[in-house]
């Protein structure tokens, strides 16, 4: 029999050298985004590949010269579009998070005659992709908005219109949605079910069960539901594009394809460091969150 | 002892809190999901230019399809996508999780590095690539020229098109990879060393023991792929859409329903192709289910 040691140092010593070629090739795309961001325009647009300026003490000045411009461009205003995004993305998360917990509740601690009819039909929707049912939605939303014109309500009281404004983006997460009550559901179906039956003979309600057992017990899993509806609102592109009509109410993902798309050309040293600016608080939110954001994927749609 | 009739208001009275606990889903899915899809089948039959009410024209936003060159090139160029995305982001994502399995050292960090990009949000994503296949000062073909290669003006050029976009597409492999690894960790360790025992060379231990075991994991990556190829959108919207019109190779089917919705006012046709995509997203899902049948080992079914 041959002697296995060396070629299993030779086949450890090549995964070893893939691995790192293949995180080398991944980091790569990211790592001159944010180099690209720290140069002068000069230099960024320039036959020179470098990681850092040159000099490289010119660095972080460079850094903050570009940031700053980005962040105060008068036309483009990222400030603006940062609070919109965090608008959307905390009202439809804490919608998103309650609702979906409050269904999954009903198809899994409630025991009645049509909850595995109700739960086909969530799984059906979860097939229908947005593009589908785009166009009409709008339409939806415009028939809104129109109903309360017709009632009077609507020059009268602006705040109220759908379109053009924030509202299309986060009402619908108040009403749940599939993946995260499907999610959801199958960790609530894992819960003992003594819990429950031992808080009604104290004659608790399930408004009280709900409340103060089985939302505090599901807290890794509402993370997880919080966490990718989050990450789905930031990364958002096609539903603002569709409901957001004045650039003053823009979210980071539509003000950031404005701002490359300007009349005239926006220079790379800029566009790099806006995009910085929009890809980093989802980065530093995996690394606080890694595990669970992990856990999550690798359960999603596995498991029975 | 409690009476039938008791009995039965009980029954009734369980079946009015269920529905009360699932009905914000039962009013949100009727008012944005199946409402709006009732009214895109209804306006897909007739002519819908959104600032007048429809006019019923029977079929013809259908039959009209056949005859419309931009709409054939969008599903050319969305099938040509999806044909090679999905076969080569799959040979990827399990490779790589092969890579990963067992004991390797840093693997945390090798997987975080993997993932990252799939966080990355799409218009960022196309604002990235940009830069990197600038023709000019791009680092890709900066880099290609080092080693003497000329690099292509990649996604100017429309014959390199296709492969700028399928290259991106390999980037966002991460969340199949975190699957694939899930499933790997589940295969039973005495397969592995029977493999060995009968012999097995490391690559027949992957093909035979590992590849058949996560094959469920296989299907369902292929199936969230599809979906996604379809109705790829933010990426070659932000990237291919030109001043002076579309570059027509990175024009595909999601970006021509949503001018036709919103740009060229044609509301009807744009029904019409959404509920085209529907039924070939569910055409494509049915024809991989019942293909993995003989290909997909389910343990213990």
């Amino acid at each position: 029999m041959p002697n296995p040691a060396p070629s299993r140092a030779i086949s450890s010593a090549v995964r070893y050298l893939l691995l790192t070629a293949v995180s080398f090739a991944f980091l790569m795309p990211l790592v001159w985004m944010v180099s690209t961001s720290i140069k002068p325009e000069s230099q960024a647009a320039s036959g020179r590949v470098a990681l850092l300026p040159d000099p490289v003490s010119s660095a972080p000045s460079q850094a903050a010269e570009n940031y700053a411009q980005v962040w105060n461009d008068p036309a483009v205003q990222f400030p603006i579009y940062l609070r919109n995004t965090l608008v959307v993305a905390a009202l439809s998360v804490i919608g998103m998070t309650l609702s979906s917990a409050m269904v999954a509740y009903g198809l899994s601690r409630v025991r009645w005659k049509g909850r595995g009819l109700i739960l086909t039909l969530v799984l059906a929707t979860m097939m229908i992709p947005f593009p589908v049912i785009m166009a009409p939605l709008y339409i939806v939303f415009r028939s809104i908005d129109r109903a309360m014109e017709g009632a009077g309500i609507l020059p009268a009281a602006e705040s109220l219109r759908m379109i053009g404004s924030l509202k299309p983006l986060w009402i619908p997460a108040w009403f749940g949605g599939a993946f995260n009550i499907f999610l959801l559901r199958q960790f609530y179906m894992g819960l003992p079910k003594e819990l429950d039956e031992a808080a009604r003979l104290d004659g608790m309600s399930h408004w009280g069960i709900f409340w103060r057992i089985i939302l505090p017990l599901s807290r890794p899993a509402l993370a997880v539901v919080a966490l990718f509806h989050f990450i789905y609102v930031w990364n958002d592109f096609i539903g603002p594009l569709i409901f957001l009509t004045h650039r003053d109410t823009f979210t980071l993902a539509l003000g950031l394809q404005l701002y490359q798309g300007q009349a005239g050309m926006t220079p790379w040293n800029l566009l790099m460091a806006a995009s910085t600016l929009v890809v980093a608080p989802v980065l530093v939110l995996f690394m606080i969150t890694q595990r669970t954001l992990v856990e999550g994927i690798s359960s999603s749609g596995l498991k029975d | 002892m409690t009476s039938p009739r008791s009995n039965r208001r009980r029954r009734f009275r369980e079946t009015l809190i269920g529905l009360a606990w699932t009905s914000p889903w039962l009013v949100g899915s009727a008012l944005f999901v199946f409402l709006p899809m009732a009214m895109s089948l209804y306006y897909s039959f007739t002519d819908f230019p959104l600032i007048e009410p429809p006019i019923w024209t029977g079929t013809s936003n259908y039959a009209r399809m056949g005859d419309d060159p931009t709409f054939l090139r969008v599903v050319h160029n969305t099938a040509i996508y999806a044909a090679f995305s999905i076969p080569l982001c799959t040979i990827l994502g399990v490779s790589l999780a092969a890579l990963l399995q067992g004991r390797v050292r840093f693997a945390r960090f090798f997987r975080a590095c993997i993932f990252i990009p799939t966080l990355v949000p799409l218009v960022a994503v196309a604002m990235v690539w940009m830069w990197l296949f600038n023709g000019e000062f791009g680092f890709i073909n900066q880099a290609l020229s080092r080693i003497g290669i000329k690099g292509p003006a990649w996604i100017v050029d429309a014959s390199w098109v296709m492969p700028s976009m399928i290259i991106m597409s390999l980037w966002s492999v991460g969340q199949s990879v975190v699957i694939y690894t899930a499933a790997m960790q589940d295969v039973p360790r005495h397969l592995y060393e029977a493999a060995r025992l009968d012999g097995m060379t490391a690559f027949q231990r992957f093909r035979h023991v590992t590849v058949p075991m996560i094959s469920p994991a296989i299907l369902f990556n292929v199936i969230v792929m599809t979906i996604n190829a379809v109705q790829v959108f933010a990426v070659p919207y932000v990237m291919f859409r030109r001043p002076d019109g579309q570059n027509p190779a990175g024009h595909f089917y999601t970006m021509y329903l949503y001018e036709n919705a919103f740009v060229y006012g044609q509301m009807g046709y744009a029904c019409a192709m959404a509920w085209l995509q529907l039924l070939i997203i569910l055409a494509l899902t049915g024809a991989m289910f019942l293909a993995s049948r003989k290909l997909v080992y389910y343990r213990g079914a």
